[in-house]
């Protein structure tokens, strides 16, 4: 049997999943919603590159490579944040940080 | 002429603006904070008023002056007028509006030119009298702005041409009388008094307010010379009143009526005048004993057109007239307050004046007018002298024996009392008399039942008036040893105008009763009055049989026997009759109980009535449905949206994600 598209489509459904999964069931840390979220990133990089060979455009490739960047400065700027974060509340757990409760 | 005319009434208006705005704190603080009132421990203590007055002397004197230049005036106009002149004196036009015209103008005929001479006479005494009465109160400025601003309106009143620039002086002296009541406003009692006198007045204009729009609407203006000459013609015209046909002229006689019910202190809506006692002494004799109340009288006695073919409202006007004279007389037996007592006799006073209008004798009830205003002016300040030589102290049961120290102050009272209980040839003598006598001799069942009922007040007169004499000035002293070592004679200032006034109660009987009620009655009053052809009562009034001239005289020395009896030689009868007919003297001395009735009927329907639409209409309905109710809502809206706010991020990044689902599979399903 051959990998095709839908294999590739399916991996990265799966790992989408997966991240969102990742972000809601999970109580313990924001590290793990910003991994999570990294997850997802790359879910939708499976998918452009698998578009890209298949449709044989190079748009797709050059678009992942954008996404990864954006990836690295956001997780950069996430950590930062973090950071901070604990330094101000001495707390990352989830289920502490509710300041927006009406 | 005209320039003195308007010079009388417009300068006591000039003296009350400058007094007020220029002599009271009224600018003196502009732009700064006002000092904090000193406080005055002692005063709190006793309730009376201990203060100093420094600030400036001349609004005082100035309205003094005024006072004293407007009377002098005044009597220049008065022999001027009863010489045959009548003046219109027009000075600006007020309204213009379709066939309604009122002017600004002064009237001054024989029966204004009366009421002159009595307002600015009595008036420039009280103005002087205050000079020394007031000297301590720390608002005297404001107190002689009052009284200027009372004496403007008063003259505005009786020199109206028409209803309308009656109204404005009717509802002018309302005003000063308002605000001199009350004048101590720190005093909860004064304020109810004031309120009292402001609301039952309210109810005799709304009938006065009646009246005029009934005779615009029947003769088409409000002018007196239109009215009275076309009077005639309307005799037999009916107006469409409460959805039945009336007389027109008897339904505008009993309207304009009440509202001299309510000024002059009548019968039903006599209440605020004892209570209005609460003012300065020099108010209550310059306004509700000599001018004021009297007004009630004037409009009627210039009204005399229109009375004299309203047969039905001349009844009304006699019987209650007659009922109040009875009335009051009976309360005033009882009463323990001077001030009361003599406002009780005032009241009773006033009822005579309007029996006498009812029976048609108008100058006869002028001249009662005339003279009353001297006499009772007089009991009044000389009361004010006896308060003052008390410190304050008003109970005649607390006094006694005060003769031998105010032995000037006696002499004027009983002077005063001579002249109301109708001594013969003082002042109360010819024009109290000459009343009886007219109801006798209008020879109708009415006339005849208020001819009995005067002739009792009159013994009840006597009696009440020389029953406050000797429990004032004679028998045991009651007072304290301290009270008594102070008691001094007051002071120059306050014993000259009750000279005058003695003088005027001694004489003014003797002297006017030829021009009032006499031989040159029909030319004195000239235009002034108008009588029917019919109506022959001052001639046949002279022509009563004698007993009949007797009975005020018999009644008059019963009534002084009585109370010498009672307070001179058997001093333990009064107490014994009090015990003996409980009842009765209950019911004097609650004065028929007219105020718990009124209590009972008016005023706590009146608050419940008001305490339903201010908590059911105003908080429950209104407020409970309009700003409380929305906000509310508001409120309870914010509470369940923002129990959707967590805080926790995944619920967000949940919703967000259910609403991209949600869009998606719109798009997809409905693209």
């Amino acid at each position: 049997m051959s990998i095709g598209l839908a294999h590739y489509l399916g991996v990265a459904a799966t790992l989408f999943t997966i991240g969102v999964f990742g972000i809601f069931l999970n109580r313990k840390n924001v590290i793990v919603i910003l991994m999570s979220v990294e997850l997802m990133l790359l879910a939708v990089n499976i998918n452009l590159v698998a578009f890209s060979t298949h449709l044989g455009d190079l748009m797709g490739q050059v678009f992942a490579l954008l996404v990864l960047t954006v990836a690295a400065a956001e997780a950069a700027i996430g950590l930062a944040i973090l950071v901070v974060y604990f330094r101000n509340r001495g707390s990352i757990a989830v289920d502490e940080i509710d300041s927006l409760k009406g | 002429m005209e320039t003195l005319l308007k010079a009388i009434v417009f300068l006591p208006l000039l003296g009350a603006v400058t007094a007020g705005l220029f002599g009271t704190a009224v600018f003196r603080y502009v732009g700064g904070a006002p000092p904090q009132p000193a406080h005055d421990a002692h005063a709190e203590e006793d309730g009376h008023h201990h203060f100093h007055y420094d600030g400036p002397r001349w609004p005082m004197l100035l309205t003094t002056g005024i006072l004293l230049l407007v009377a002098a005036l005044a009597w220049v106009a008065f022999f001027d007028v009863i010489a045959g002149h009548t003046y219109k004196v027009v000075i600006a036009e007020w309204v213009r509006s379709g066939k309604l015209v009122a002017q600004w103008a002064l009237r001054v005929d024989t029966l204004t030119a009366v009421m002159l001479v009595v307002v600015t006479t009595v008036s420039a005494l009280v103005h002087v009298y205050s000079l020394g009465y007031m000297s301590h109160d720390p608002h005297q400025p404001r107190f002689f702005a009052y009284l200027s601003l009372f004496t403007f309106a008063m003259l505005m009143l009786v020199t109206s041409d028409n209803l309308l620039q009656m109204f404005f002086g009717w509802e002018g002296v309302g005003l000063a009388s308002y605000l001199l009541i009350g004048f101590w406003y720190d005093r909860a009692s004064a304020n109810a008094a004031a309120i009292k006198a402001f609301v039952v007045n309210r109810v005799g204009d709304f009938g006065f307010a009646l009246g005029i729009f009934a005779t615009f609407a029947l003769f088409g203006s409000i002018e007196f010379d239109p009215i009275f000459a076309a009077a005639p013609e309307m005799a037999e015209k009916t107006m469409h009143f409460l959805s039945r046909d009336v007389p027109a002229l008897e339904l505008i006689g009993l309207l304009l009526f009440m509202g001299a019910m309510g000024k002059s202190a009548q019968f039903l809506l006599h209440t605020w005048l004892p209570d209005a006692m609460e003012g300065p002494t020099p108010v209550s004799a310059l306004i509700h004993a000599a001018t004021m109340v009297t007004a009630g009288v004037f409009l009627v006695a210039r009204m005399s057109p229109i009375y004299e073919l309203a047969h039905v409202a001349q009844q009304v006007v006699l019987a209650i007239g007659a009922v109040t004279a009875f009335f009051a007389a009976t309360v005033g037996l009882v009463q323990n307050d001077i001030k009361r007592i003599i406002a009780y006799s005032t009241c009773s006073q006033l009822g005579y004046m309007f029996a006498a209008l009812g029976v048609g004798a108008y100058g006869v009830g002028m001249f009662h007018l005339f003279t009353h205003a001297f006499f009772k002016a007089l009991l009044f300040l000389g009361a004010g002298s006896v308060i003052h030589a008390m410190a304050d102290e008003q109970d005649i049961w607390r006094m006694g024996g005060l003769y031998p120290y105010i032995k000037r102050t006696w002499a004027m009272m009983l002077i005063g009392t001579l002249a109301l209980t109708g001594f013969p040839f003082t002042a109360g003598y010819f024009s109290k008399d000459a009343i009886i006598e007219a109801t006798y001799a209008a020879h109708t069942p009415l006339g005849e039942a208020a001819f009995w009922l005067l002739v009792v007040a009159a013994g009840f007169t006597a009696f009440y008036s020389w029953r406050l004499m000797f429990v004032v000035f004679h028998g045991k002293p009651r007072a304290s040893r301290e009270t008594l070592a102070r008691v001094h004679e007051s002071p120059a200032v306050m014993m000259v105008p009750l000279y005058v006034l003695a003088a005027g109660a001694l004489f003014a009987g003797f002297l006017f009763k030829d021009w009032f009620i006499g031989e040159a009655e029909a030319e004195f009053w000239g235009q002034a009055i108008y009588r029917a052809a019919h109506n022959e009562i001052v001639e046949a009034m002279h022509h009563v049989p004698a007993w009949v001239k007797w009975a005020p005289f018999v009644m008059m020395v019963s009534g002084f026997s009585v109370a010498f009896l009672f307070y001179m030689v058997k001093t333990d009868l009064p107490e014994k009759l009090a015990r003996a007919f409980r009842p009765v003297y209950l019911f004097l001395l609650n004065k028929w109980y007219f105020d718990e009735l009124y209590d009972v009927l008016f005023v706590r329907p009146a608050f419940a009535l008001g305490r339903l639409l201010w908590k059911g209409g105003d908080q429950k309905i209104i407020d409970g449905l309009g700003p409380d109710g929305v906000s509310a809502l508001a409120a309870a809206v914010g509470r369940v949206a923002s129990r959707l706010q967590t805080g926790y991020l995944y619920h967000y990044a949940f919703a967000m994600l259910l609403g991209i689902a949600g869009l998606l599979t719109w798009l997809m399903m409905g693209g």
